[in-house]
């Protein structure tokens, strides 16, 4: 199972605001169980995509160096439910930033409608304890999120000369 | 601000980082025993500090670690020495030890974070600014 809820970035200023874009897929299977004939993305999913979306906008700023983990979320509100069909814009803005972790605020938008308003409070684990438990490997931002971490860093530095598709050729 | 304006802007805070209802957070609750602080909320709760009231607190200042952790410089058999009262009261001069000196134990050392502490700590940074 692929743990990532978010499909791309389509905007990404570092250590200041980051959006990306979850498109939801009748064919994911939280919607088989949650629920049956009434599909809804669960909140908790929900959060969990705009926590990557921030919790990437946070890793950034130290080059993903910092094991940025999800502490606290000291407040979120939801609107209305997320549904199959439907695509979710995450956006999160860094409300403080300092060497022991990160505020976030985030807001999920599905169209006009506002879906969830949360706030998001990151740690950056204790250098010396995180060496400990983990070694040098930086388990937070490994595997699979690399690709989206390439992605946020293109949306974030568009290169002046983008790679060009080559002429069609019958 | 005079302390009163302290006390409001400080139990907005703790009501908010802590979830608890605003009746809760009275002069006299404790942090950690009557509004349920984990460890991550005094990170969190020194962050919306630092925020409100444009304040720099260092990581050591609010919440002595070398107490907290153990030190056995500080605290030995379950009691805080009085080498380990002495830097309470050096790190902490804005907490009211009296209470706590008469049974100084470590696992009641948790107590002395009440709302009136932060209210004064936060009175005596926003003076000395």
């Amino acid at each position: 199972m692929r743990w990532i809820w978010i499909d791309r970035f389509t905007a990404f200023e570092p250590g200041k605001s980051a959006t990306a874009v979850k498109c939801l897929s009748a064919a994911e299977d939280h919607f088989a169980e949650h629920f049956p004939g009434f599909p809804v993305m669960p909140a908790a999913l929900i959060l969990e995509g705009l926590a990557q979306t921030g919790g990437i906008l946070v890793g950034e700023v130290n080059q993903f160096r910092e094991k940025v983990v999800l502490a606290k979320i000291p407040f979120a509100k939801f609107h209305r439910d997320a549904t199959a069909g439907e695509v979710l814009t995450y956006r999160a803005d860094v409300l403080d930033l300092k060497p022991e972790g990160a505020i976030v605020k985030g807001t999920v938008t599905c169209g006009a409608d506002p879906v969830c308003d949360a706030e998001i409070f990151f740690a950056h684990l204790d250098q010396n304890r995180g060496r400990q438990m983990f070694g040098d490997f930086n388990f937070v931002f490994s595997g699979e999120l690399a690709n989206l971490l390439g992605m946020a860093k293109l949306v974030a530095s568009p290169s002046p000369d983008p790679p060009q598709l080559p002429p069609a050729t019958p | 601000m005079t302390q009163d304006e302290v006390f409001a802007d400080v139990k907005a805070i703790l009501t908010e980082s802590l979830s608890v209802d605003d009746d809760q957070v009275t002069p006299q609750a404790r942090l950690q025993a009557d509004l349920d602080a984990e460890s991550i909320d005094f990170l969190d709760i020194v962050f919306r500090l630092e925020r409100k009231f444009g304040l720099k607190i260092d990581r050591n200042e609010l919440f002595p670690e070398s107490i907290f952790q153990g030190d056995p410089k500080f605290v030995q058999d379950g009691v805080v020495t009085p080498g380990g009262l002495a830097e309470l009261k050096e790190k902490m001069p804005y907490a009211d030890l009296s209470a706590f000196e008469q049974n100084p134990k470590f696992e009641q050392i948790g107590d002395l974070f009440t709302v009136d502490l932060i209210a004064r700590y936060v009175k005596s940074k926003v003076d000395a600014k």
